[in-house]
């Protein structure tokens, strides 16, 4: 009982720590991105502008300001929103605003914001594939040590470990869909628009993603498992006559799963940031095909704005997967 | 195929008795290990009656905690071969189904642990793992009476407060709770015998007396058996009816505890028997040749003043060393006696300066000690992590005199190898590495690292708490030879009270942080006057079964608050 | 397998001239035009000339720029993980020996540097740097830069339980000062585990520079690379699976060798396996 209140307090310092984080966070990406290379206004304003034109998208931008300055803008417009002129008229960018898109003057979280559906519905997708696939692969191979089922499972977990990303995606590709034509080349359907065709086309990218991430969590959770079976506390309820199904299930399990609960909360959060290169592969206009279209095109307010939305995702969830952590085992809150 | 059994004596003579709850005939045991197979059990047979107490003691390596395991068949599937024949309660445990032998486990035999913090499931309440364990044997009891079971047996084994303890989980529990829980959660299963394998070697000598009288009381009240695995021949003596001596997976010797103790037949019986350090014995003093030593009366070397230690910050602080002062002359051994969290570790880290007194001051020869001197010097606990394992041990002795840089490089490893040979070490052995040796060797070498500055003074650290008995006598004798050639000045830190009278001109004994009775050792061991050193003494096992008796019904009727109070 | 390998990088341009093509010649006449460019003859176009066929679209030789690709890749991952682990060792160090302020400060960053996708931030880095800095020497500076937290993290908690074990304290009444103490008692303890943690962060290295190229940001064409091979593959799988499969194999074999060989490493160094290989290797060097 007395457990609850440093349980809420431990979730509050992290969560305090987290936002600390960002904050030298998105200063730390400001000044390297605006201030270290080259002359962000030529960028913005093309390769062809003549130097008065450069001058005029400075004073737009607030570029002439000193960098605290500029640096300040910057977080007012994160949480205050601020004002753009662009030329005659005025564009207002309302409260997280990350700045405007120097190809198109579109605004960064409005790009931002369009690009998030395709990268959720694969994160979760391919969260549940690593989930059911991994874990439980690195269940049974923890169990049936030994025997040829562990063999199997470790040469496939191996491989899976060393198959980048892309290499599996483009095998499945072109198994699935170029020779077996089971599956027509996947093409990104928005979940609003038709839920069917959102699954059938999102099949083969969640089970890419998934397999890729499985062989990971396979090894983790096996090794996670063995580690807890070694422990006296298993010995003792063995000892006891408790079947071996009970002693998994009720006291292993407990010891085990926490660390791939946390590593799931994680990975979530670096993929909401977008899987770069399944997106790529399979063409899905989420996070991490934006990133990439923008440091293509040297578009920095989008990069910047990409990076810390990721990186807000990732602190996030790490914040979140020590809380987890702390609640599923009890002694790291009170150690 | 009739073993060759050691001549036993009276429970071999004895007719055996229609029904033995335990018949272990001719088990060997062999662990394969890569190349070469390690036979940890050879050919031993033993027989339990049931209600009947046995004691199985051993050295380290003896085989006697494989025997513990093969009487649960606890070696299945983990590779390990076994021959010959363990009936328990008339199952043959080799041979038993699953299903028999899941009944046999606590249902026939309960096993209690060592370590009881990592033997109980560290994420559920303690009184849910008793109430599970009881379910498994008792599949028709509900889980509202389960729970009720779980409390009662906690309750039986003195948990105060039973019913809200049992929703506690391990880490909230004390070492000694702990093993309580432990022996509850056996209890709650009605076994016919109890197998504890040290069960006590990781508590306190106070709590390691109440465990024991717990498990006698609980076998006058069964009627269980015990068959009771321990290293220490005290712990025997006073706990069980029959005892069986081990040595490299063989029988030695076995028989009446009584007899075996009293009229040993074997050498090795006898050698270990001479080894064990006795608390009642008075010191034989040390004719020292250097130094005229006295009692207290020789010259101050070092002296404690009002020392205090204080870890962690702000909320979290906690006082390890609580206003200590105390004085060393030259020449003599000043031992230091403490239960775990008395501070004496934390003391001798700041006579020698590893540690920084967090107020107060230690002198050496009357000036103000501001760092780490040569002239003090420090043997560690572990044999294991006090040598650097990358390093060879002639390096490690020579480490001293490379970092003072005075002497050339042969000169270097000349005094070294000579260090080795001073502590009983083949000087050849210079280029070995620490994994080579056993654990007493490894602190010979600690010892001889100690020496290689030249200290006057030399605190030891629970020096032989990690070493056999038959090894913590012969580097306990090292050290009093070494302080009477070299005149060295000895501050000898333990939790074992006998190691301490053993081998000490004056004791100091610590609790809490402080220091509750301090006198020349004769005096505080034959006539202590604080309570905390009379429950101390008092509560140390001794090796006559008698005695042991007497001393238990005298912890019972005497003032047992005191030691209630004692081992908190 | 590996030492092949490694071999057939170094030896490139010997083998390269022995085939009698190179990585960067065009040869048109060798690809169909009319099918946008597929290669001529079966298999990719494998012929005596050209061992593994061409490449789609430019008919330059895959077998010189397989090999090249070998080069750079290994180069790239050998570098970044030499620059993990130098940075990784420092931090971690300082971290661990340093005063309470520094080890926050130093475990809070890289805390943040190992939470951090480092495929994102080493994608937004590259667009920072002027085009003409050579690009493997760049992805060296990324990657390392970028992936040192695993590392120090090690090396602090390795240090950090070495430093309470009983040898540093004795070490200490022995006479050594601090950086004594450091060289001589932490170091060479510290070797195992820092080796073992190198020899996992080479294949992902690997990994990483070719998913960098795939992406088309990391070695620039017409400098070849495997990941950069695969990435053009996408739009030939149908019309040249070899061109697919190639690069594919070399990468998935060449990572699961390292792995492979990263778990051997991992066994061979563990304590409790170490104390029967240290008795030869260790005393040589003590004599002399």
């Amino acid at each position: 009982m007395t457990d609850r209140f440093p349980g809420v307090r431990f979730a509050a310092k992290r969560l305090l720590g987290a936002v600390l984080v960002l904050l030298v966070l998105s200063a730390a990406l400001y000044a390297l991105f605006y201030l270290v290379p080259g002359d962000p206004a030529q960028l913005a304003c093309g390769e062809r502008c003549s130097p008065a034109q450069v001058a005029q998208v400075r004073g737009q931008l607030g570029l002439d300001e000193p960098a605290f300055a500029q640096y300040l803008h910057f977080l007012q417009g994160l949480f205050a929103g601020r004002d753009y002129s662009a030329g005659t008229s005025l564009q207002h960018c309302a409260a997280p605003c990350l700045g405007l898109s120097h190809q198109n003057d579109q605004q960064v979280t409005t790009l931002i914001l369009a690009g998030l559906p395709a990268t959720a519905s694969l994160a979760f997708g391919a969260m549940v594939v690593w989930l059911a696939l991994g874990v439980g692969t690195g269940l049974l191979s923890a169990l049936r040590r030994g025997g040829a089922t562990e063999r199997v499972l470790t040469v496939l977990t191996l491989a899976g470990t060393g198959t980048p990303v892309f290499i599996l995606g483009l095998l499945l590709l072109m198994a699935v869909c170029a020779y077996l034509q089971w599956l027509p080349f996947p093409s990104y359907v928005p979940l609003s628009q038709d839920p069917e065709q959102w699954a059938w086309n999102m099949l083969l990218p969640w089970l890419t993603l998934g397999l890729f991430e499985s062989a990971k969590y396979a090894r983790l959770t096996r090794s996670s498992t063995l580690e807890v079976l070694a422990e006296d506390h298993i010995r003792t309820f063995r000892a006891y006559g408790v079947s071996e199904r009970a002693v998994v299930t009720r006291h292993a399990l407990r010891g085990a799963l926490p660390p791939v609960i946390a590593l799931s909360a994680l990975d979530l959060g670096s993929m909401m940031g977008g899987a770069m290169l399944t997106e790529q592969l399979f063409g899905i206009p989420g996070l991490g095909r934006l990133l990439i279209e923008s440091v293509r095109s040297v578009d920095l307010p989008v990069v910047v704005g990409v990076v810390l939305v990721i990186g807000t995702a990732v602190v996030l969830a790490n914040a979140l997967a020590d809380v987890l952590y702390a609640l599923a085992d009890r002694r790291v809150v009170l150690s | 195929m009739t073993p060759e059994q050691p001549t036993g004596s009276a429970a071999e003579a004895d007719p055996a008795p229609a029904e033995s709850l335990i018949d272990v005939q001719g088990l060997t045991v062999d662990f394969p290990t890569g190349e070469e197979t390690v036979r940890a059990v050879d050919d031993l047979s033993f027989r339990l009656t049931a209600g009947q107490a046995l004691g199985i003691v051993g050295e380290s390596g003896s085989g006697k905690s494989t025997v513990a395991a093969a009487l649960l068949g606890l070696h299945r599937g983990t590779g390990a071969r076994l021959t010959g024949t363990v009936r328990v309660g008339g199952i043959d445990v080799g041979t038993a189904s699953v299903r028999e032998l899941h009944r046999l486990r606590g249902g026939t035999a309960a096993m209690v642990f060592q370590d009881p913090l990592s033997s109980l499931d560290p994420y559920m309440a303690i009184g849910d793992q008793i109430a599970e364990v009881h379910r498994t044997h008792a599949p028709h009891v509900s889980r509202r009476s389960a729970r009720e079971r779980a409390v009662a047996v906690l309750d039986r084994v003195g948990i105060p407060d039973a019913a809200r303890r049992s929703r506690s989980r391990p880490h909230e529990f004390s070492g000694g709770m702990r093993q309580r829980a432990l022996i509850a959660m056996a209890l709650a299963c009605d076994p016919r015998v109890l197998v504890a394998d040290e069960p006590t070697t990781a508590l306190d000598v106070t709590v390691q007396a109440q465990i024991l009288d717990l498990l006698h009381d609980l076998r006058t009240e069964t009627g269980m058996g015990l068959v009771l695995v321990s290293h220490d021949l005290g712990v025997v003596a006073g706990s069980v009816e029959d005892m069986l001596v081990m040595r490299g997976g063989r029988a030695v010797e076995r028989g009446p505890v009584g007899t075996v103790l009293s009229a040993p037949q074997r050498p090795y019986t006898r050698e270990l028997l001479a080894a064990v350090p006795r608390v009642e014995t008075r010191r034989v003093p040390v004719a020292s040749t250097a130094v005229p030593s006295s009692a207290s009366g020789g010259d101050v070397l070092l002296e404690a003043v009002e020392v205090r230690r204080e870890f962690g910050r702000r909320k979290d602080r906690t006082v390890a060393v609580d206003g200590v002062s105390l004085t060393v002359a030259q020449g003599e051994t000043l031992g230091v006696v403490g239960e775990s969290g008395s501070g004496k570790t934390t003391l001798g880290r700041m006579l020698v300066r590893l540690l920084e007194p967090s107020g107060g001051s230690v002198r050496y020869g009357g000036r103000e000690l501001t760092g780490i001197h040569s002239d003090l010097q420090m043997v560690f606990q572990d044999p294991v992590s006090s040598l650097n394992p990358r390093r060879s041990i002639g390096e490690s002795v020579a480490d001293p005199l490379r970092a003072a840089g005075t002497l050339t490089d042969a000169e270097i490893t000349r005094r070294a190898r000579e260090l080795l040979e001073r502590v009983g070490l083949d000087p050849r052995w210079y280029h070995r590495y620490p994994h080579e040796f056993s654990g007493g060797q490894r602190q010979r070498v600690g010892i001889a690292r100690a020496l290689a500055p030249g200290p006057k003074l030399v605190v030891c650290d629970e020096p032989v708490s990690a070493l056999d008995v038959t090894t913590q006598a012969q580097v306990l004798d090292l050290l009093a030879e070494l302080q009477r050639d070299l005149g060295l000045a000895l501050v000898l830190i333990a939790h074992d009270l006998a190691v301490v009278r053993h081998a000490s001109d004056r004791v100091v004994v610590m609790r809490q942080g402080t220091v509750v009775e301090e006198g020349p050792a004769d005096t505080v061991y034959d006539a202590p006057q604080n309570p905390y050193t009379k429950a101390l003494l008092a509560a140390v096992p001794v090796l006559d079964p008698a005695e042991a008796a007497l001393r238990r019904a005298a912890r019972r009727s005497a003032d047992s608050g005191v030691l209630r109070a004692a081992a908190r | 397998m590996l030492s092949a390998l490694v071999l057939v990088a170094l030896a490139a341009p010997l083998l390269t001239a022995l085939s009698g093509q190179d990585s960067y010649t065009y040869h048109d006449e060798l690809v169909d035009s009319a099918s946008g460019g597929a290669p001529k003859g079966s298999f990719g176009g494998v012929s005596g000339e050209h061992w593994l066929g061409i490449e789609p679209g430019t008919g330059r030789d895959l077998f010189a720029r397989l090999v090249y690709g070998a080069r750079v890749s290994l180069l790239v991952a050998a570098g970044a993980t030499l620059l993990q682990v130098v940075i990784g060792v420092s931090v971690g160090l300082a971290a661990a020996l340093g005063s309470r302020w520094a080890d926050q400060v130093l475990s809070r960053v890289t805390d943040v540097m190992v939470a951090l996708p480092m495929l994102v931030l080493a994608i937004a880095l590259t667009t920072v740097v002027p085009d003409d800095f050579p690009r493997p020497l760049l992805l060296i500076l990324v990657m390392g830069i970028l992936n040192w937290g695993g590392t120090s993290r090690v090396v602090r908690a390795q240090t950090l339980t070495l430093r309470r074990l009983d040898f540093v304290a004795a070490a200490r009444l022995g006479g050594s000062g601090p950086l004594r103490v450091v060289r001589r008692e932490l170091l060479p303890s510290l070797a195992a585990p820092v080796i073992t943690y190198a020899s996992i962060l080479l294949p992902s290295n690997i990994v990483l520079e070719a998913s960098l190229s795939f992406l088309g940001i990391g070695v620039k064409p017409p400098t070849p690379s495997w990941g950069q091979m695969l990435s053009t593959a996408t739009t030939w799988f149908r019309a040249d699976p070899m061109y697919v499969l190639l690069p594919s194999v070399l990468l998935f074999a060449t990572v699961l060798a390292f792995t492979v060989l990263g778990d051997a490493v991992r066994t061979a160094l563990d304590p409790r396996e170490a104390s029967r290989l240290r008795v030869g290797t260790r005393k040589e060097k003590t004599r002399d």
